[in-house]
């Protein structure tokens, strides 16, 4: 039995731009974010008596584009087992960016305050340079980065999904959050003090 | 004493699973006498914070 609220294909329409804008941020691909989004709004067509109304319609497109998203990430870690070698630096090589091996590992240059940095989240060119700055994260450590942070999936769910192990997630967590911090710290907030 | 490098891997691990009794403690140890790896904490725990409020995610709200 069809509901009321059930949604046409007008109604799903509208969001496109919106579902867009959310797979390409994930994937950083316009024509698989095109493709995921076009799945999106098929399935959502297909069968929209799935729709409750106990959320908004926009909330339940984005709820059915999310799944789609973390196919791809299976399907882009699967075809990537370990990140190529090239991609993706040891963990010595990786430390050697960061710290000092000669001074019993102190930071190369020392994490300084943000001041209140809450301040600089309604700024529209604070997300330029934190989008710019997560962009540069390798395909592997950006997946996990992005199911953690923007999905709030939980690491057990991400290494289910990845078929990864939870002492790699935490290491691919790791790096995502040590580069983004170095980025954003050099980018913005050694500006903004 | 843990390094530097070790207190980031904790910092880090502290957001995605339950640290040790241990671990919290050698880190509690660390982190009063080492400024900038406070300073990390607070940048780790505000990146943790505001990641979800990107403005593309916000306008999930709108309609």
């Amino acid at each position: 039995m069809s509901s009321p609220a059930s949604p046409t294909q007008p109604d799903v329409a509208q969001h496109r731009d919106y579902l867009y804008r959310y797979a390409l941020l994930h994937l950083r691909d316009a024509s698989r974010a095109d493709d995921v989004v076009q799945e999106t709004l098929l399935a959502a067509v297909e069968s929209p008596d799935r729709f409750s109304g106990r959320s908004s319609l926009r909330t339940w497109l984005t709820g059915i584009l999310k799944h789609k998203i973390i196919d791809v990430f299976r399907k882009q870690a699967r075809e990537t087992p370990v990140d190529a070698p090239a991609a993706i630096e040891s963990d010595e090589d990786f430390a050697d960016l960061h710290f000092n091996k000669q001074d019993t590992d102190h930071w190369h240059s020392f994490p300084t305050t943000w001041g209140d940095p809450e301040r600089s989240l309604e700024q529209k060119r604070f997300w330029e340079v934190f989008d710019q700055c997560s962009q540069q994260m390798p395909g592997q450590v950006a997946r996990v980065f992005h199911m953690r942070e923007f999905m709030g999936l939980e690491t057990d769910q991400i290494c289910q999904e990845l078929s990864i192990t939870p002492t790699n997630c935490w290491v691919m967590l790791y790096r995502a959050r040590m580069n983004l911090r170095q980025c954003l710290e050099a980018r913005w907030f050694a500006g903004a003090r | 004493m843990l390094t530097c490098r070790q207190v980031s891997h904790l910092v880090s691990e502290a957001e995605d699973r339950r640290l040790g009794l241990l671990e919290r403690w050698r880190l509690r140890v660390h982190l009063k006498v080492c400024e900038g790896c406070r300073n990390f904490q607070d940048h780790i725990r505000f990146m943790r914070r505001v990641t979800h409020r990107h403005p593309i995610l916000r306008d999930e709200d709108k309609e």
